[in-house]
């Protein structure tokens, strides 16, 4: 969920432009600029990718381009960490199975 | 390869401020930092800050993040992003990543300020999502807006874990409990409190020992540890939670200056053996703020001013006169940040039992994160009190020697006296009449100071307190008054809720109580919210 009002920040994004991404070919929504991780959970999305060797969940944990377990396929290349690569309109991001999108 | 006087690696609070201070003294000077945006962990500090005035005391920390970003860019600092230093080596050079290529640079003195990386414990699912660091949490409400989850487990008590707690509440998330370890409070009693009136349960002596959930977290199960803080059988305990938030402790990033050859020692961490101005056992070789050991950022901006005097005075940028009164006063500014019971010499210490002043300290406030009443009189800032002050007063909720003193200075009338050294308790002077103006309460980082007055009415009794909530209520509006356990105490109603620029997104919420609950009510919930 987003944060509307702010009790010492005030609003977020004012003037942000909202562009369309898609999440394994669904569309979604996000403010342009802010990482895709902060787009994703906004959406509700927890799960960035699985484990090549036991196939578990894995998603957002440190949110500074640290830990690299948000890593995603973006635009066709794997192993980006969304939490620090900014939203494009039109990015295609996929949910990442090992190094690789689901075949 | 290009070359440079000064290279800082970092560009947060300790990086800035010793490349601010390098440019006072015409030191040719570059600062390299990994990440998009300068000012390191600063833009997700969204609470008053300690000390004094000197120290930036009651400024928000993101403000003095836009403040660092001011005054490097008028001294003409020239800041790399995107750019991770990969090497450091003895003769000065440097290896950065910078668009996908290598680049190659030396200078005469090089200043580390890569700061520090979140602790983590593992535990049964703790990859799952949902588990996340206390500074992810920070990063995506604070600068990102989104709420990282909607009700979240708060793991460690320290003051990473009691601050960030606060921000969940304040960015309108749960926070289901805090749970530590160990037996008692990591952080500032103040910011403990602060978080307890609120109504999150403290259960110290407890740890997290399982994330529940398939795919994401459902719930956690936490247990009391015994004293060698293994799980006992038999009281684990179900939390309805999405989210479990680690804030376990930092750890330097001092990896380079092991690469470096610099000597190291296990402090609680890997850190670099330093002299009085931060300078590694490699000449010209400097460690500033969190890497040379953990802090805060008030000291790193000044051990960042300290190793840059200190290379401005080695490489001959800096006369001896200007380098021996810089010297003195950031030494002077440090030492005062360094004194009271969390100071570094203190660290770890679990044997203080009563202040520099000789008060008893509040053992409730260490297990459940809040004072008893009977434990409040005992204080200075309660003084008033125990003399039955007729008419409004400031009550001063204060207890531990912290490094701190806006509340002194707040005051226009002369109500309040903390003194030179800045970690004493403050005193409530009596013979000065406070006018109820609440500058005190708004000024107070800690938030522990309240307005109190018996003599509202016949009956009733009013109770000031800061609020940094939305929405704020308006007057007329019924509720409880919670007590400092969080627990609902009494009826009560909002006589007002000031806010003015000065007082810094704190509002002063006034509340009217029975004349009994004075010493009692101190947070509000409105009816059905």
């Amino acid at each position: 969920m987003r944060i509307e009002n702010h009790p010492i920040l005030g609003t977020f994004h004012e003037g942000g432009q909202m562009v369309t991404f898609t999440l394994d070919g669904k569309e979604m929504q996000g403010y342009e600029g802010e990482p895709i991780a902060a787009a994703l959970r906004a959406a509700g999305v927890m799960t960035h990718r699985h484990t090549l060797k036991r196939d578990e969940p894995r998603g957002v944990f440190c949110a500074i381009g640290r830990c690299t377990d948000c890593v995603m396929i973006v635009d066709g290349k794997p192993n980006i960490r969304t939490c620090i690569t900014p939203l494009k309109a039109g990015m295609k991001v996929q949910t990442q199975y090992g190094i690789k999108a689901k075949e | 390869m290009k070359r440079y006087d000064l290279i800082v690696v970092g560009a947060g609070p300790a990086g800035l401020s010793a490349a601010i201070e390098a440019a006072k003294y015409g030191l040719k000077t570059v600062v390299f930092d990994e990440n998009a945006r300068p000012g390191g962990q600063l833009f997700k500090q969204v609470h008053k800050f300690f000390g004094s005035k000197e120290h930036k005391a009651k400024i928000r920390g993101f403000k003095i993040g836009e403040q660092l970003l001011d005054d490097a860019e008028k001294a003409g600092v020239e800041v790399h992003l995107n750019a991770t230093v990969s090497g450091l080596f003895d003769c000065k050079e440097i290896t950065v990543i910078e668009n996908e290529a290598m680049h190659h640079y030396k200078a005469d003195a090089i200043i580390l300020a890569t700061g520090a990386r979140e602790n983590m414990i593992p535990f049964e699912g703790w990859t799952k999502p949902g588990v996340i660091g206390a500074g992810a949490a920070q990063t995506m409400m604070n600068l990102h807006g989104v709420q990282p989850g909607s009700r979240v487990l708060m793991v460690g008590s320290g003051n990473v874990g009691l601050v960030v707690s606060f921000q969940l509440l304040q960015a309108g998330i749960e926070v289901a409990a805090i749970v530590d370890a160990a037996p008692r409070v990591g952080g500032y009693g103040v910011h403990a409190a602060k978080v307890a009136r609120c109504g999150v349960p403290f259960y110290l002596s407890h740890t997290v020992i399982k994330a529940e959930g398939d795919d994401r977290v459902t719930g956690a199960v936490v247990a009391e540890v015994d004293s060698h803080f293994k799980p006992i059988p038999g009281t684990e305990m179900h939390l309805d939670v999405d989210t479990i938030c680690m804030a376990v402790g930092l750890s330097p990033m001092s990896q380079l200056l092991s690469m470096a050859g610099c000597k190291m020692q296990d402090k609680g961490g890997i850190v670099p053996i330093v002299n009085e101005y931060r300078e590694t056992s490699i000449k010209g070789i400097f460690a500033a703020g969190d890497v040379g050991g953990i802090e805060e950022a008030s000291s790193a901006m000044i051990t960042g001013k300290i190793t840059a005097l200190a290379a401005a005075y080695e490489l001959g940028f800096a006369e001896e006169k200007e380098f021996r009164e810089g010297e003195t006063c950031y030494k002077a500014s440090l030492a005062q940040l360094h004194e009271g019971m969390f100071s570094p010499a203190n660290k770890g210490r679990t044997d203080l039992t009563v202040t520099d002043e000789g008060v008893l300290l509040s053992q409730n406030l260490l297990k459940k994160g809040y004072l008893d009443l009977g434990e409040i009189m005992r204080f200075p800032g309660a003084a008033d009190e125990v003399k039955k002050v007729h008419g409004i007063h400031p009550v001063i909720e204060c207890t531990q020697n912290i490094p701190c003193n806006p509340c002194q200075d707040a005051c226009k009338f002369g109500c309040i006296a903390v003194g030179a050294d800045i970690t004493r308790l403050p005193i409530v002077n009596p013979a000065n009449k406070c006018t109820g103006c609440g500058m005190c309460v708004a000024s107070c980082s800690g938030q522990a100071i309240f307005l109190v007055n018996d003599d509202f009415s016949e009956t009733e009794a009013s109770v000031t307190l800061p609020y940094e909530f939305l929405p704020y209520p308006e007057p007329g509006t019924k509720g409880m008054a919670l007590g400092r356990d969080g627990k609902a105490v009494c009826e009560a109603e909002v006589v007002s809720c000031r806010l003015s620029p000065s007082m810094d997104h704190t509002a002063l919420l006034t509340i009217k109580v029975p004349k009994e609950m004075s010493m009692t009510a101190r947070f509000f919930k409105a009816v059905g919210v």
